[in-house]
């Protein structure tokens, strides 16, 4: 029996929030005492993972998985999960994890909690709290399956070191490949991604115009931040629906989250909400968003986004 | 094309979430329920394809009687007919079950379904479908076109849009930018008028086994005390953001 974490990787490079998997599962294992084992697809830099406790590391190297497919994936880390007979599988919270997640379900008979936020509080039954209701509140679940796949919510648990000499497995591995194709990938190569991020800088009807966001975007840059936005911002077409954040938009739950010229609408505060710190920018003292924001400045985006940035930058270049 | 939109009932996004009975239950006494957002989305791409191409669309959920208003304002939306399976919903292989059950019984094209429900944030029901029945299956869908039996598919990624094409059987889960907010129908006189003559069936559905339980609620703790930092003093934001939260 085992715990397996299934590793995400983007051309070589780990993702951090499969560091924060693995962390979570060696926390679980000094409760469990099982060992933790490592599934990654086609990554040759392997070191990173050492630091983080893995006892073994099953890489996979296929050329048919070059690009993610999430039924070829989940066959696979299932294949995996039954070979080492893993009983717990720990994944992060991000868009092809949960994808490849609820259809590893079906095949291992486990059930899955996603969002779970904390270790479980109790072994026997298997209890973890998750966020639920777009992050309105927490429950506690329990697990009555044999098998469980958990999905971590971003910075819940943070990163643990924890270094480690794990043996490196290569096995063969035969899958079922998938009917559904990938004809084209499109991504934006200079911009950091709103799930990736570590800072986010966010901005709202408050800039009166597309044309204004040059502001936002000069922070983002100095903060090496995505930029996201609120709801009607996206529908107004004044920026992509990509960079929508909030309960119907995409969630963010990062370390620093800026709000400049956003109300705070419950909407968009649930999406945004488990963000570690949140600084909000608006000239409107009673604007909804400070009474849940760690800090705050009531004044006019136009005059402190830029001032701020180049404060920012002076901070930076002293500090590096 | 015969298409199938499965619909969650959910609070409405203005709600306070508040529990009873020792916080072990959800207290729905001042809450108002809608279409899940994200199954709306599917819905009013599924209403387009009726529209062009002469698809017919069931709607489905699985839940109790006050799961009706909101498959008749599906229906006044522009469904066919109305599915309702008649078993409180526990959890997503509970529901999933259900729902396939009532899927192959009907020979589906094209099942749509949300990417999360905004209650129970799960994102598991599709993919569950899709693996018990051995549908191709797409979340994240941010696009979708179908000729004859083959779909292309757009789906969100990290930082970008990836295009992807099978044939059908599909399932979805659909999400915003799947078609324009714009596009999203609300219910007129008509089509409400309509709706009541529309099929409408209760389905006893089965008792399904679950593999979880959820049996404790908490809200989040209230905010600390907000800092207020002056605009013409920025350095001491840079300097809270540094020392105290450490962020930067
Ligand atoms: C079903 C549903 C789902 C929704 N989901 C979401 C969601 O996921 N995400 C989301 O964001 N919204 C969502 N909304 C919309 C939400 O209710 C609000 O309408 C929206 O968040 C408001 O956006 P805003 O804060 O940018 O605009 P506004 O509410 O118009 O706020 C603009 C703010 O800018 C400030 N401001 C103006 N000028 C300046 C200036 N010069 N400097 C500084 N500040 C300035 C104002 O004081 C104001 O507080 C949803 C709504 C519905 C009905
Ligand atoms: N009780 C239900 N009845 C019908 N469809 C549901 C139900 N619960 C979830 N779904 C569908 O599954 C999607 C994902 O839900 P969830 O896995 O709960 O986040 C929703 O957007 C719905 O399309």
């Amino acid at each position: 029996m085992s715990i397996l974490v299934y590793i995400e990787s983007n051309q070589n490079q780990i993702k951090k929030s499969s560091f924060e998997s693995l962390s979570y599962a060696k926390k679980l294992s000094k409760l469990i005492s099982l060992d933790v084992i490592a599934v990654v697809i086609n990554c040759s830099e392997l070191a990173p993972l050492s630091d983080f406790g893995p006892d073994k590391i099953i890489s996979i190297n296929e050329k048919k998985l070059e690009t993610f497919n999430a039924h070829n994936y989940a066959d696979v880390i299932s294949n995996v999960s039954k070979s080492v007979s893993a009983k717990n599988i720990i994944i992060s919270d991000s868009i092809n994890c949960k994808y490849l997640a609820s259809l590893l379900s079906v095949k291992l008979d486990a059930a899955f909690v996603s969002n779970v936020v904390s270790l479980p509080n109790s072994t026997n039954p298997f209890v973890v709290k998750r966020s639920t209701f777009s992050n309105k509140a927490f429950c506690d679940i329990e697990i009555n399956s044999e098998i469980r796949i958990l999905s971590i919510s971003k910075n819940s648990i943070g990163l643990n070191e924890n270094k480690s000499e794990p043996i490196i497995i290569n096995p063969d591995i035969n899958f079922t490949e998938s009917k559904l194709t990938s004809e084209s990938i499109k991504v934006s190569e200079e911009k950091v991604s709103i799930e990736d991020a570590d800072v986010v800088v966010s901005a709202g009807r408050g800039l009166k115009g597309p044309e204004n966001w040059n502001i936002v975007e000069d922070l983002a840059k100095t903060l090496n931040a995505a930029t996201a936005c609120s709801k009607p911002v996206s529908d107004m077409g004044w920026r992509p629906h990509s960079e929508h954040v909030g309960q119907t938009g995409k969630p963010v739950s990062t370390n620093l989250y800026i709000a400049i010229g956003i109300s705070g609408a419950i909407q968009h505060l649930a999406g945004v909400s488990s963000s570690k710190v949140k600084v909000v920018i608006n000239n409107d003292p009673e604007a909804p968003f400070f009474k849940v924001a760690d800090y705050g400045i009531v004044g006019d985006a136009f005059e402190v986004v830029p001032k701020l940035n180049e404060k920012l930058k002076a901070f930076q270049a002293e500090n590096n | 094309m015969k298409i199938l939109v499965c619909i969650s009932c959910v609070p409405d996004t203005t709600s306070k979430i508040n529990f009873k009975n020792n916080d072990t239950e959800f207290d729905n006494s001042q809450i108002q329920y809608i279409i899940n957002p994200n199954d709306e989305f599917g819905l009013t791409r599924a209403v387009w394809f009726k529209e062009n191409d002469g698809a017919e669309i069931d709607v489905v959920s699985v839940g109790l009687d006050n799961n009706d208003q909101i498959l008749r304002k599906a229906l006044a939306i522009g469904a066919d007919s109305a599915f309702r399976i008649n078993q409180e919903a526990l959890d997503s292989f509970q529901v999933a079950k259900l729902l396939s059950a009532h899927i192959s019984n009907n020979n589906y094209d094209l099942v749509i379904a949300g990417r999360e429900s905004i209650d129970y944030n799960g994102g598991m029901v599709p993919g569950i479908i899709a693996e018990i029945l051995n549908f191709n299956y797409v979340t994240n869908c941010v696009g979708l076109e179908i000729t004859d039996s083959s779909a292309e598919i757009k789906r969100e990624i990290e930082g970008g849009v990836e295009t992807l094409t099978c044939k059908l059987p599909l399932i979805i889960g659909a999400q915003k930018g799947l078609v324009e907010e714009s596009d999203l129908k609300i219910p007129n006189m008509r089509g409400i008028m309509q709706a009541r003559q529309k099929p409408f069936e209760i389905i006893q559905g089965k008792t399904e086994e679950t593999k979880t339980k959820t049996f404790k609620f908490e809200k989040p703790e209230s905010n600390k005390e907000i800092k207020l930092v002056s605009p013409d003093n920025l350095d001491e934001l840079i300097q809270y953001l540094h020392n105290e939260a450490k962020v930067i």
